[in-house]
């Protein structure tokens, strides 16, 4: 294969599986997480939320609990302001409630006091005065035209004439002429499928300190994928400036995109202000299920037309999701990602956002596209059941390639689709024989990726030694990845490099870690910033040998003449320069700021191979294998870790993992015991092959991986069991009771 | 709150007979401790019994087992002669939780909590354990069966704790299995489970059985009609079909969300037929000192 390519070829450090920077700190405990940080005179928060799925509150009394001994402050939405912002204003709602409860476990009111013991006898002391609403937690019953309401008139201008209360945002994207599509097949099929909502399941739960001072500047600390986000959301909430709250993100046990937002971080500085003292949350496992974000559940309708040598022909899907009480766009990833695969004529996705009383959903790893290819891929699989056509084959017959007009509108550059499913298509595990009771499933899957705002600062010590600030929270492997890169822009080795997480007060933004962006992003910015500061070294030695700039070059970590004419000198090296720095103009240091672009799309081939007990419906994943683009893998480690952490998040999806409501709108499963992400034994080894095609937006290549591997095991898993079982399901997940109730109804 | 660290049965007898409805018995504490935590309970005393004599300790009694109530998971299941006798029994107390609360959790605990998930309980039953209980009259024994009266309630009065677990003597050509089911592979509560016990006449067929069904009703229940189902004969099918249908029959669970009715009545009866097939292995091994 021969990809066209602008970017770096021969790398020493990049590629290699150099020890991780955090590794120690993680092992031994030093680490310090969100709940980790105190400060003394910190006094305990403790959130009230409410018991209904959806109620008037009429009044809230805290006067007793303001009046119990050792309680400092107790505040609800009447001690914050309401933003014009209408955005800022739902993520102020959803942190404490106004006028309304909208979900079971919807914060009402907080306190702080000074021990755990006092903060829960206040919690209990504040009497809400509801009146119970009619409440709604399905997406379909929630787009009905007599649905209760959750928020009056929140649709937005997309929304057609027609659609019920609830419809918030209607979207629609695609091209070419469907019904003439559909025309051309030998087989249409048209199926319809249900996702529940699935929690990221991050280990660590949100915690912060805030600390409010008497002059209106705080400090806030809090585990999160974004300070300079907590900062923009938090300053506008509490009515500050920016530039006086500093936010501080600690170590970070998992987000997964669930931490890109604010849930606490306003009620702990609102009570820090009111009670004059610092306030740590830390929230619970119940509340972090109740009140953070899951994702969107789902309700969707695809219909795709294909020939009998497996051309599709056409391809329409319709996309319900619902996010929760608050408007939110995910059906627009949805509906973006759900064809991008395919190199289609005539396609056409439609997407409605509902609201429900649930919590609001948050970001999670790839928002909106798993189920949407769960459900095209599902389709794309039993039209291949049906023709009798190989699953790979037709995906080769189909796939997008550099040049492709994607069905979401723009033409794709070069893309590692047709790789990754050669890749697949020669490997073993598709050749494999499956035993009795076996299946085996593919699907494709795809993330847009990110670029973004991004401000990297870049240090040469004295010592030779080199410090890198960047903004983002390190959720996969980026201070290592990071730090690779700048060793191997500036000819140093790894171990020289220490890269650093700053505070919102001490770099321009940086955009939240999230759309695999930061491994692109602050890579790029990172090798710009060494650029910067090769160029300060080169220009020091140019004084020092008497000879032009342009004379001076960087090879292999020194500054050398640029060729015999420029004269016969000693090359220098990072660490000769920087211990003379002071005598040639002082400290050496670069930077870069950049909204970057060319994130360069992701594609993804996941093989799975699963056996199902007949008898109980127990499905246990027999074997995995991933297939992805990295452009260029760094560091291999990580990135292999980022296609076996989003395949593990995926089967869960697939197999266990939901938010369960009962009638009364009350979440009954919130917690690690009922709500079942995959232990370590639920799994097998998973394999990964990386491929790389250099993306062309960035100068080693590189492509965001952390997203797109949790997009493929859905369908993957649904079609292996599928196969296994000889029925097909269309709904996730596919606990074993369902599992055990199509076998037993197929007979 | 206090806690309380009493040296003798009758001193621990007396202190919860005179703290009733305050105080919480401290055994493994693995329920007692999560029920805390989460808000659950809110105890004036902890009793912590695990200083009694005896209490940690594994004993041989009239060619049975005596577990004392402390034992942890980790300890009886490293115990030879416990694992050689009643395996059943052991790995299903090695099924409660984790490696960490293996550590920590025991038998006595689990039966005292009255969960109809409870791992240890239908094998205890089906193994005919008895509970010793000591209390303010001194000490009485309670077949595990009887034990527990319905979700969360014990026949245990005031000032009553279980202080062992009993586990018969058995012959040799004998043996017994337990199996649950759980959505994942571990770190999970059983859906619906069943501990079988066989004993082999000489002519290899079930001379006698025990079959105990778990979360499929209220509480643990002991099933005749599945013993009686696979009594004289060596597992053929229709042996296995009747055990299957009495144990469905038996069943009378909720639906959940954990499982539904139908999904717990059919899967019960597909435990019980494997677990009495392991059984039958184990007896036929203990037997013949050869592996079936």
């Amino acid at each position: 294969m021969n990809f066209q390519s602008n970017t770096k070829a021969n790398f020493k450090v990049v590629g290699t599986r150099v020890p991780r920077p955090d590794g120690v700190d993680k092992v031994t405990g030093r680490a310090l997480y969100g709940a980790d940080f105190n400060v003394p005179g910190m006094q305990v928060g403790l959130i009230l939320r409410s018991p209904h799925a959806h109620a008037t509150i009429n009044s809230i009394d805290t006067s007793k609990a303001t009046a119990l001994p050792g309680v400092k402050a107790v505040v609800t939405s009447a001690d914050l302001g309401v933003p014009e912002d209408e955005s800022l204003r739902d993520v102020q709602d959803n942190c404490l409630a106004r006028g309304k409860v909208l979900y079971d476990g919807h914060a009402v009111a907080a306190v702080a006091a000074k021990d755990m013991a006092t903060a829960k006898a206040a919690l209990k002391l504040i009497k809400v005065d509801y009146t119970p609403l009619p409440h709604v937690t399905d997406v379909d019953a929630a787009m009905k035209l007599d649905a209760p309401v959750v928020q009056e008139a929140r649709a937005d201008e997309s929304v057609p004439e027609g659609c019920g209360p609830n419809v918030t945002h209607y979207c629609e994207f695609g091209h070419g002429d469907l019904e003439s599509g559909f025309g051309m097949a030998d087989l249409i099929l048209e199926r319809s499928f249900t996702t529940a909502a699935t929690h990221q399941g991050y280990i660590e739960p949100h915690a912060c300190v805030a600390s409010y001072g008497t002059d209106d500047k705080a400090d806030l600390w809090c585990t999160t994928q974004g300070q300079y986000f907590v900062r923009d959301l938090c300053s506008g909430i509490l009515g500050i400036e920016g530039s006086q709250l500093r936010v501080t993100a600690s170590e970070i046990g998992g987000g997964f995109g669930g931490k890109t937002t604010v849930f606490i971080e306003p009620v702990a500085l609102a009570l820090s202000r009111k009670a004059g003292r610092p306030v740590k949350i830390v929230m619970s496992r119940v509340d972090v299920f109740r009140a953070t974000g899951p994702t969107v559940s789902s309700s969707m309708d695809v219909r795709i037309g294909m020939t009998k040598d497996g051309r599709i022909t056409a391809a329409e899907a319709k996309l319900r999701y619902q996010g929760g009480a608050f408007p939110c766009g995910t059906v627009d990833m949805g509906a973006q990602a759900a064809f991008a695969a395919y190199d289609l004529k005539a396609v056409r996705t439609q997407g409605w956002n509902a609201l429900t009383n649930r919590p609001k959903e948050a970001a999670y790893r790839a928002p909106g596209a798993p189920m949407a290819i769960y459900a095209v891929e599902s389709v794309v699989d039993e039209l291949c059941q049906q023709l009798d056509l190989d699953p790979l084959d037709v995906r080769i017959l189909n796939a997008a390639d550099a040049g492709t007009k994607s069905s979401y509108g723009p033409t794709f550059d070069q893309i590692g689709l047709m790789a990754t499913l050669e890749a697949a298509k020669e490997h073993d595990h598709y050749h494999a024989p499956l035993g009795e009771n076996q299946g085996r499933g593919l699907s494709c899957g795809f993330w847009f990726n990110f670029g973004g705002n991004t401000s990297v600062s870049l240090a040469i010590n004295s010592d030779g030694t080199v410090s890198v600030t960047e903004g983002n929270p390190d959720i996969g492997g980026s201070r290592a990845s990071i730090s690779m890169m700048a060793a191997e822009e500036l000819g140093v080795a790894y171990e020289k490099v220490r890269t650093i997480i700053t505070d919102t007060s001490s770099l321009g933004q940086n955009d939240v870690t999230d759309g695999s962006r930061v491994t692109f992003a602050v890579g790029l910015a990172t090798i710009k910033a060494a650029r910067a500061a090769i160029r300060v070294m080169c220009g020091r030695v140019a004084k020092i040998w008497g000879i032009d700039e342009d004379a001076v070059v960087w090879e292999d970590g020194a500054a050398k003449p640029s060729g015999p004419n420029a004269g016969d000198f000693e090359p220098m090296t990072l660490a000769d320069i920087a211990a003379i720095s002071s005598e040639t103009g002082g400290p050496i240091a670069g930077h870069h700021e950049v909204n970057a672009e060319g994130a360069g799309v992701s594609f993804g081939v996941h093989l799975a191979d699963v056996e199902v007990d007949p008898e109980t419906g127990a499905t246990k994943v027999l074997r995995y294998t991933v297939f992805q683009d990295a452009g260029k893998a760094v560091h291999p480690d990580y990135v292999e870790g980022q296609m076996q952490g989003g395949a593990a998040q995926g089967i869960g999806w697939a197999l266990n993992e939901e938010y369960i409501y009962g009638d009364d709108g009350r979440l009954q499963n919130a917690g690690f015991l009922d709500y079942r992400i995959p232990v370590a034994s639920d799994l097998p080894n998973i394999d990964t092959v990386i491929l790389e095609i250099p993306n062309p937006g960035h100068p080693y290549g590189v492509r965001g991986v952390g997203e797109t591997p949790i997009v493929p095991p859905l369908a993957a898993l649904s079609n292996a069991v599928s196969r296994a079982i000889g029925v097909r399901l269309h709904e996730l997940p596919m606990s074993p009771p369902k599992i055990l109730k199509a076998v037993m109804a197929k007979g | 709150m206090q806690y309380m660290k009493p040296s003798t049965a009758t001193e621990a007898s007396d202190i919860l007979a005179r703290n009733e409805g305050a105080a919480r018995i401290l055994g493994g504490g693995t329920d007692l401790l999560v029920q805390m935590r989460s808000g659950m309970i809110e105890p004036e005393m902890i009793v912590d019994i695990k200083h009694l004599d005896g209490i940690t300790d594994i004993t041989a009694e009239d060619g049975g087992l005596r577990i004392g109530a402390a034992v942890s998971g980790q300890r009886l299941g490293e115990h030879e002669g416990a694992r050689a006798m009643w395996p059943g029994v052991v790995e299903a107390c090695e099924l409660i939780g984790s490696t960490q609360i293996q550590g920590r959790c025991t038998m006595a605990g689990n039966l005292c909590n009255g969960g109809p998930a409870a791992d240890s309980v239908p094998a205890m039953i089906a193994a005919a354990a008895v509970a010793r209980i000591e209390g303010p009259k001194g000490a009485r024994d309670c077949p595990v069966e009887e034990f527990v009266t319905g979700p969360g309630k014990t026949v245990l009065g005031k000032g009553e704790f279980v202080s062992s677990i009993f586990l018969p003597a058995r012959p040799k050509a004998a043996s017994d299995a337990y199996l649950r089911f759980i959505p994942r592979t571990e770190m999970d509560i059983a859906v619906a489970s069943a501990g079988v016990n066989i004993v082999l006449a000489d002519d290899g067929t079930i001379k006698s059985a025990r079959v105990a069904l778990g979360a499929v009703g209220p509480k643990v229940v002991l099933v005749a009609d599945a013993a009686d189902a696979i009594i004289g004969s060596k597992l053929e099918d229709p042996a296995i079909t009747a055990l299957v249908r009495a144990c469905e029959a038996a069943a009378s669970p909720i639906d959940d969300k954990r499982g539904t009715v139908e999904f717990r009545t059919t899967v019960v009866g597909v435990l019980a037929k494997r677990a009495a097939r392991i059984a039958m292995d184990r007896a036929q091994e203990n037997a013949t000192g050869e592996k079936t």
